[in-house]
């Protein structure tokens, strides 16, 4: 059953990633990632990770791909805006990528290891949201910070931007 | 494999009775707020159907029923179909996971089941909160398969605000995460138990949640796209913002979805901040195995005291321009929820047991 499970996530997730990118129109790419992002949050749901999984759905579905979305309708690209001349880069990209992928595919025997069941127990006995605290604000606590350093370039950077008008026409 | 038939039963009916009880709910409200709309300005409302106008909401899904239904030429037909059903969904799954009763525990042929909850699960805040976001699409996708401007300007403006408000109701509920410990929404109804000075609206100690209640509710407001936030179908500027085009059932699917996540919002409300199903004082709760009944009345009365203020402040009210807007959601109420919660930190940091 589990397995089963896991081959319907993976398999809806392969196919709506690839539709992400080869559909052509961008609200239908937008659409096949919501798709996506939710079997994503399926896989965490089986792997007991509920926390993890509502964060997928609030903080990627609920609030970058809006903008996403916003951003492409605001827009209203015209169709030969739509594709740039990408082919070489992509071609480049797409090899390393596969190349590492069977590398590793052959490197582990195409053998599926199975999950050790350890952290799952110790998930479940003190639920998954206090465990990621825990782990988030002890082991990986350096991380964390740099993680919010960044967010927290970003802002100001979005704010410099955002303001840069205003202070020049002063 | 029995058990598990049995369960599956059970579950499915008491999906069954909570979807039922909402979906009347709704019904009763589109008669209910043009009553209280019409009292509140003198007037008597829709008094033909029936003895006072009771059967109107009859009467109204009669008409939408039967009315037909257009796709307006050059819409997205896909998209202009799915539209009310991702807003529809998403407003009545929330419900999974709110108790409105005692947490007990029953054995029905040795099956575990939960009569007051449909599933406890221990992220049940974050559930809700997900598939609210998720609302969002449908009003834009509504709005960019309609084919027209005002639906698309609608449906921009709602995108803007869901995010901007989504942000301020996500905080406003930090607050009360963290004095229950818990992001069950049995856990923290059972946090609450004695009496209204317990409930984290106004339990002194370490620190009431009552502004970040207001927060909540003023954010919720927004989400709903109620008045004074209904710029998404603000109907003297955008005929009817995102769902303009929309005809029949179509219509009806968005319209019942405005009413659901009223309720939806009321009973989070309720639960978070006003003790779920606990009653105001303790002796007005039932002893031992009558406690359900109080206990479902106090967390009706409750929410039905939201929807009553729902359509209070509808009465009240002029709507915002969308500068102020969105000048409000990030200049004023985001500050105040990030304050709440700094300083109920450090309060429930000093005094940890209480």
């Amino acid at each position: 059953m589990a397995t089963f499970v896991f081959l319907y996530f993976a398999a809806v997730i392969l196919v709506a990633a690839s539709l992400v990118v080869v559909l052509r129109n961008p609200i239908y790419s937008a659409l096949s990632l919501l798709v996506m992002f939710f079997h994503v949050a399926g896989l965490y749901v089986t792997l007991h990770a509920e926390f993890l999984a509502a964060i997928q759905i609030i903080v990627y579905a609920g609030a970058i791909l809006v903008l996403y979305l916003f951003v492409v309708m605001l827009l209203n690209v015209k169709r030969e805006e739509r594709f740039n001349q990408q082919g070489t880069v992509a071609l480049f990209l797409g090899l390393v990528l596969l190349t590492e992928a069977v590398l590793l595919a052959v490197s582990r025997g195409f053998n599926v290891a199975t999950p050790d069941p350890g952290p799952e127990g110790a998930a479940k006995a003190v639920g998954n949201t206090e465990s990621i605290g825990e782990v988030l604000y002890s082991t990986y606590l350096f991380p964390f910070e740099i993680a919010s350093l960044i967010l927290l370039v970003a802002m100001i950077g979005a704010v410099i931007l955002s303001k840069k008008g205003i202070m020049e026409s002063k | 494999m029995f058990e598990t038939s049995i369960k599956l039963a059970l579950t499915l009916s008491q999906i069954g009775v909570v979807m039922g009880v909402v979906l009347l709910t709704v019904a009763v409200l589109t008669l209910l707020e043009r009553k209280v709309l019409s009292w509140m300005q003198d007037r008597m409302g829709p008094m033909e159907v029936g003895p006072y106008g009771i059967l109107q909401p009859v009467a109204d899904g009669l008409k939408l029923f039967f009315k037909e239904d257009i796709i307006p030429a050059g819409a997205n037909k896909i998209m202009f179909s799915l539209a009310p059903i991702i807003v529809l969904v998403p407003a009545l799954i929330g419900f999974a996971v709110i108790p409105y009763g005692p947490n007990w525990t029953i054995d029905v042929m040795g099956v575990e089941f939960k009569p007051f909850v449909i599933s406890d699960i221990n992220i049940g805040v974050l559930y809700i909160l997900a598939f609210t976001s998720i609302g969002a699409y449908g009003v834009i996708l509504g709005g960019w398969a309609s084919n027209s401007k005002y639906s698309l300007l609608g449906g921009l403006r709602s995108a803007a605000q869901l995010i901007s408000y989504e942000l301020n109701v996500g905080l406003a509920i930090v607050g009360v995460l963290l004095l229950a410990g818990s992001l069950s929404l049995v856990e923290i109804t059972e946090a609450q138990a004695g009496g209204f000075w317990h409930w984290f609206a106004f339990d002194p100690l370490p620190f009431p949640q009552f502004i970040a209640f207001v927060v909540f509710l003023i954010a919720s407001v927004a989400e709903t796209n109620r008045v004074p936030f209904d710029l998404p179908e603000a109907e003297s500027e955008l005929v009817a913002g995102f769902f303009t085009e929309y005809s029949g059932m179509r219509f009806a699917f968005f319209f019942m979805a405005e009413y659901a996540n009223m309720i939806l919002v009321s009973c989070m409300s309720t639960v978070l901040f006003f003790g779920g199903w606990h009653a105001p004082l303790p002796f007005l709760q039932a002893p031992g195995g009558f406690a359900w009944v109080t206990g479902i009345f106090w967390f009706t009365a409750k929410v039905y005291f939201f929807l009553f203020f729902f359509f209070w402040i509808r009465a009240t009210l002029p709507r915002l321009r969308y500068d102020q807007l969105m000048r409000f959601g990030w200049k004023v109420l985001l500050p105040i929820a990030l304050g709440n919660i700094v300083v109920t930190s450090l309060f429930a940091y000093i005094f940890p047991n209480s």
